[in-house]
């Protein structure tokens, strides 16, 4: 008798843990990320868009991923995009490279090669001329990880 | 002298954007990795990356540890004038390196 509600106890106890397990809810930006990326908004708030973050969401070799960054700005002299930085998540430091923009750009698309030490979350911020920030974040799942960065 | 490939095209049009290419070798040591006797091997990057058409800067980068060996960065440019594009990088221990590339714009 007490067996039985043993087992029942235990597969309603593993039913939850497996739920929960489907169900993460979204990983919130890890404190020391937010507040790498507050410290490049220099306070200023930074809105969710207009920046496209262009990753493999399956990265097999963590030694060299290449990335994208776009942003959506027509870059002429009143308007452009003045800054593009793109932070990460579990490296041993946030930053991963901070670009610099003028007018003169034509259009903002940046492409480089990153290093991912796990899987993890990645932003990029895009700073524009108007003094705004727009960001757009990215989940990565990293096979096999670059060596300590 | 570290090896560098930069792809720029040799003419364009006035107003055309084109794109620029660029990479160099260089190991991109990140000083967070022991080496085969278990001790750090010492941090060699190259920090800066900056891109001059006709002297004036148009492109700039600070790279860090999380850059890939051998950084590469791809960017865009408005061809204004002909004139010559000069690409440089600067990093630890001094390191410095200046390549230009000339291009005539019709």
């Amino acid at each position: 008798m007490s067996n039985a509600l043993h087992r029942r106890e235990l597969l309603q106890l593993g039913l939850a843990a497996g739920g929960l397990l489907l169900v993460r809810p979204a990983r919130a930006t890890s404190f020391e990320m937010q507040s790498a990326i507050a410290d490049y908004a220099s306070g200023a708030p930074v809105k969710k868009g207009r920046v496209t973050f262009d990753i493999p969401p399956l990265v097999e070799n963590g030694n060299g991923v290449p990335i994208t960054v776009s942003v959506d700005s027509p870059m002429t002299a009143a308007e452009h995009v003045t800054g593009i930085a793109v932070f990460n998540e579990r490296n041993p430091q946030r930053d991963v490279v901070r670009f610099t923009l003028g007018p003169r750009a034509g259009r903002a698309v940046v492409s480089t090669r990153i290093r991912l030490a796990t899987s993890q979350q990645l932003v990029a911020v895009a700073r524009l001329s108007d003094g705004t920030f727009w960001s757009q974040g990215v989940d990565v799942l990293v096979t096999l990880a670059a060596c300590l960065e | 002298m570290a090896r560098t490939l930069i792809t720029v095209p040799s003419t364009a049009k006035r107003g055309e954007v084109i794109e620029l290419r660029t990479l160099i070798a260089h190991p991109m040591e990140t000083g967070f990795r022991p080496g085969a006797d278990g001790l750090l091997l010492p941090r060699n990057l190259i920090t800066r990356f900056s891109c001059r058409y006709n002297g004036e800067l148009v492109f700039s980068a600070d790279l860090h540890a999380a850059m890939a060996a051998n950084p590469y960065i791809a960017f865009f440019t408005t061809a204004t004038e002909s004139g010559t594009l000069s690409f440089s990088w600067e990093g630890d221990h001094g390191f410095a390196q200046t390549e230009t590339v000339s291009l005539s714009v019709t």
